[in-house]
């Protein structure tokens, strides 16, 4: 039987970039006959992303405050548990990931039964790379990650990535709401969820801002790896 | 007395009256409402017992009495402050879930006006 995929798109001022996402991602054919739905999380944005999202045949999840990228997510997740999804698939809002690469984890997954399937950058060097303080950053996450988890994850810190019914099931009970990435990959786990990693490639943003800017960038290495420690030393 | 022991017993008063207020009309939760309460009741105490103190600090062994008035507050005040903090989590996560379920629901909702119309 065929299943239902929702596609997670968590937006903060992204009308420039949806008009170009969305259509490509609706007319994408997905494997082994899923069913494609996707759900706009617009998290409070300051401009018209709701009005642009509803000319498309979407869910669109207002949000009255703004969550941050992990609420918003979690709200699509939650979404797709009580809609009875069988996979969920959170994609960027700003263009980064290419809906033509849905289809890679969507594979990977049926094939390895993983819980959880991360669409990463590194595992061919091939599309966009990020710059080089950037890779650092996430060179400290997979090392963090390594030790915390026990699973090589290469990029912890890409927010593609797909959820099934036993993940979603957690990630709506629980997920970090701000930077939530790393963290949750601790969480996933614990709970003895399988993660694994296909690689993508992915393109530079369209438009909007990175959730990680320079200045914030040593605040969010001390705020994840704190998040990551308790996480691991939290009784699930 | 001593006139600052009225000063001192005075400001109290005014304090414990002005808590009250703001209990009254709602401003404030009881249970953010007992540590002020605490303080001022410590406060009083000191007041009118002068030779308290004293017999705190050698009790402690501090030198100067002023310095375990100041220990003591800092790190009162530090506790509270991570209490708040405890609060303000709280109420993040309360938020959270509060904002999640109205937009799920304002989704349900647009659905089924939807079905009405067709």
């Amino acid at each position: 039987m065929p299943g239902k995929v929702l596609i997670v798109i968590p937006c903060y001022n992204e009308e420039a970039s949806l008009p170009l996402l969305l259509p490509e991602l609706l007319s994408t054919i997905l494997p082994n006959g899923y069913e494609l739905k996707a759900a706009i999380i617009n998290d409070c944005s300051k401009d018209k992303t709701v009005a642009v999202a509803k000319k498309y045949n979407v869910t669109v999840l207002d949000l009255p405050v703004n969550l941050g990228i992990g609420g918003a997510v979690q709200t699509g997740i939650r979404y797709a548990r009580d809609n009875n999804f069988d996979l969920a698939i959170q994609l960027d809002g700003d263009g980064q990931h290419p809906p033509k690469e849905l289809s890679k984890l969507i594979r990977y997954h049926d094939e390895t039964g993983a819980n959880v399937v991360i669409g990463s950058r590194f595992l061919e060097k091939e599309g966009f790379q990020s710059s080089f303080a950037r890779r650092l950053g996430i060179q400290y996450f997979h090392w963090l990650n390594r030790i915390l988890t026990g699973q090589a994850i290469y990029d912890s810190t890409s927010g593609f990535r797909l959820f099934d019914r036993k993940a979603i099931e957690l990630a709506a009970a629980s997920y970090p709401d701000e930077y939530p990435e790393p963290e949750s990959l601790v969480v996933f786990s614990k709970a003895g969820l399988k993660v694994a990693e296909v690689a993508v490639v992915m393109a530079a943003r369209q438009g909007g801002q990175s959730s990680i800017r320079s200045f914030g960038s040593l605040y969010y290495c001390i705020k994840v790896t704190l998040a990551m420690f308790f996480s691991f030393i939290r009784k699930s | 007395m001593l006139r600052i022991q009225f000063i001192t017993i005075a400001v109290n008063i005014l304090f414990v009256l002005y808590i009250s207020r703001l209990i009254i009309k709602g401003k404030l939760r009881e249970e953010y409402a007992i540590v002020w309460v605490i303080c001022t009741l410590f406060l009083l105490l000191f007041s009118f017992w002068t030779d308290g103190l004293e017999l705190l600090r050698k009790l402690t062994g501090v030198v100067v009495a002023a310095n375990l008035v100041f220990t003591g507050f800092i790190f009162a005040i530090l506790v509270y402050l991570l209490h708040l903090s405890v609060v303000a989590s709280k109420l993040h996560n309360d938020n959270k879930k509060l904002g999640q379920e109205i937009s799920l629901l304002k989704e349900q909702f647009n659905k089924h006006l939807e079905e009405k119309k067709s």
